[in-house]
């Protein structure tokens, strides 16, 4: 049963790292802490805070444009491990022009993606 | 994980052997980085501390130990302090699926050399890999600073584009094995190329049964796409020093700059053990079977038990040296390409490495289809 071994090393490294951050709390230099020290990092200009700074809706365009092609590729994997068994069942030809619809549906979708200049970054 | 509780005993002490391997893999990475550099830009990199500079990694960590520890005011602290901690998870997950060496039989017993065999054990990799991109961003977001942000926005968009090149690029390879468990995998890849092809058997001699003479497209791809997985020049936009300071660790130092260290070497070593496992016979030691290299180690020594340990070790030391191999090319391609624009970055991801995995999983189902058929 793999499950309990997952479970069992991923509780193992969270304690790991947190009594790593411990030691270093424990042994960790001079405690002195002012203003600037505290503001965010900058190159001597005051600091930007996270609220105030921008960023590209490209980011979350192409969030979601992962998540359908992903989804995508994750139903290949199926079809995969069992190609050569159904090849040996009888059924290949079937198994493949199927596969070959799916895929052509893909390459079409990722044709539109790039006429339609959604992975354009400027 | 086992059927009593001696055998559940060794497999969690099997678990925690695994992550200390990966752990202590990290020091002597970020050394033979460090001299590996010097020697590429003619320079001589730590040389100072103990023979060849190998003490600079004690001193180096009684360094990370010993500095203040210090979280910014923008921080939000929870996410801030668990990032690191978290970055350890995906590296050490996935190399315990990894299988290190033949299965060791001791009397009743089989020990499989590897953290926990998992069925699925390729999808099992990729998905706990993929939760790296969370660790980024908590780091970005729990830092409050804009650098920070930005830096793990760019390598989690860069990190979720390449994953898709990089699951393409192994269906060719799933469909050859027919299988996502990788012990099994590595069973195909035993001994010298032989396969089935219009109903002969043709069989040669002077090459391994490696998967990347099968599939050399999917190799290349897959490669590429694991170095901007795990945010490694010439892919690590996320920590461009030139427009970022850092990257999302731009906050971080001491021990918890270390933790994220290890997890990035961490990801680096499933990469290449997974690039070993599929195109290079994982374990197995070139032109032999497991059988062979078993019944080699029987002429030597009496008991079963002794020679399948000592076939496990072989197997084990030939995987470290394939694994090996690839960490350094890691480190080679580091200190030689220079860093992508990041809108270069994006277009290679999705433009070219994506349509070309596409192109390699469509050539070859037809021809595992063309060559199955006797005609």
């Amino acid at each position: 049963m793999p499950l309990g071994g997952v479970i069992f090393i991923t509780v193992f490294v969270a304690v790991f790292g947190c009594l790593c951050l411990y030691l270093g709390r424990l042994c960790g230099g001079k405690k002195y802490q002012d203003a600037v020290k505290l503001a965010p990092y900058e190159c001597g200009i005051p600091g930007q805070e996270k609220k105030e700074t921008r960023v590209s809706v490209k980011f979350y365009l192409t969030a979601i444009l992962f998540i359908l092609f992903d989804i995508e590729i994750i139903f290949m994997y199926p079809w995969a491990t069992s190609f050569k068994e159904m090849m040996a069942a009888g059924i290949g030809a079937y198994a493949l022009i199927a596969m070959m619809i799916f895929i052509a549906v893909f390459i079409f979708g990722l044709f539109w993606e790039i006429k339609s200049k959604a992975l354009e970054w400027d | 994980m086992g059927s009593d509780a001696f055998e559940i005993t060794v497999n969690c002490i099997k678990l925690v052997l695994v992550f200390l391997l990966m752990v202590q893999a990290v020091p002597i990475l970020v050394w033979l980085e460090r001299r590996g550099s010097g020697f590429i830009q003619n320079r001589f990199g730590p040389n100072r501390v103990g023979p060849l500079g190998l003490m600079q990694l004690l001193a180096d960590a009684v360094k990370f130990l010993t500095k203040e520890e210090f979280s910014p005011k923008a921080a939000t602290k929870l996410l801030f302090y668990a990032a690191p901690v978290f970055a350890l998870i995906p590296g050490t997950l996935g190399f315990a699926a990894i299988p290190l060496g033949s299965p060791l039989k001791w009397g009743d017993y089989t020990f499989a050399i590897q953290g926990y065999d998992i069925g699925v054990g390729i999808v099992f990799i990729l998905g706990v890999s993929s939760l790296a991109a969370y660790t980024i961003l908590m780091a970005g977001w729990g830092s409050g600073n804009k650098y920070a942000l930005m830096g793990a926005l760019r390598a989690s968009a860069q990190t979720i584009s390449y994953e898709l090149a990089l699951g393409l690029s192994i269906v060719g390879i799933i469909m050859m094995y027919g299988t996502f468990n990788l012990s099994e995998m590595i069973a195909a890849q035993q001994g010298t190329m032989h396969f089935q092809a219009f109903g002969n058997t043709i069989a040669t001699s002077w090459l391994p049964n490696w998967g990347i003479f099968y599939q050399p497209l999917a190799a290349v791809l897959f490669f590429a796409a694991t170095f901007a997985e795990s945010n490694r020049l010439p892919f690590d936009l996320a920590e461009g020093e030139a427009e970022l300071v850092a990257g999302f660790h731009t906050e971080y130092g001491g021990f918890k700059m270390l933790l994220f260290f290890i997890g990035e070497y961490g990801h680096m070593m499933v990469a290449s053990g997974l690039m070993a496992t599929f195109f290079l016979g994982g374990y197995n030691i070139p032109y032999t079977t497991t059988e062979q290299v078993y019944q080699f180690f029987l002429g030597f020594v009496e008991s079963a038990n002794a020679a399948s340990a000592l076939t496990s070790l072989a197997h084990f030391i030939m995987f470290t040296v394939k694994l090996g191999i690839f960490l350094w090319i890691f480190i080679w391609v580091r200190w030689t390409l220079p860093r992508f624009r990041y809108d270069q970055l994006m277009d290679l991801g999705w433009k070219t490495m994506l349509p070309w995995a596409l192109a390699n999983t469509i050539l070859s189902a037809l021809v595992i289809f063309a060559v199955s058929h006797s005609w």
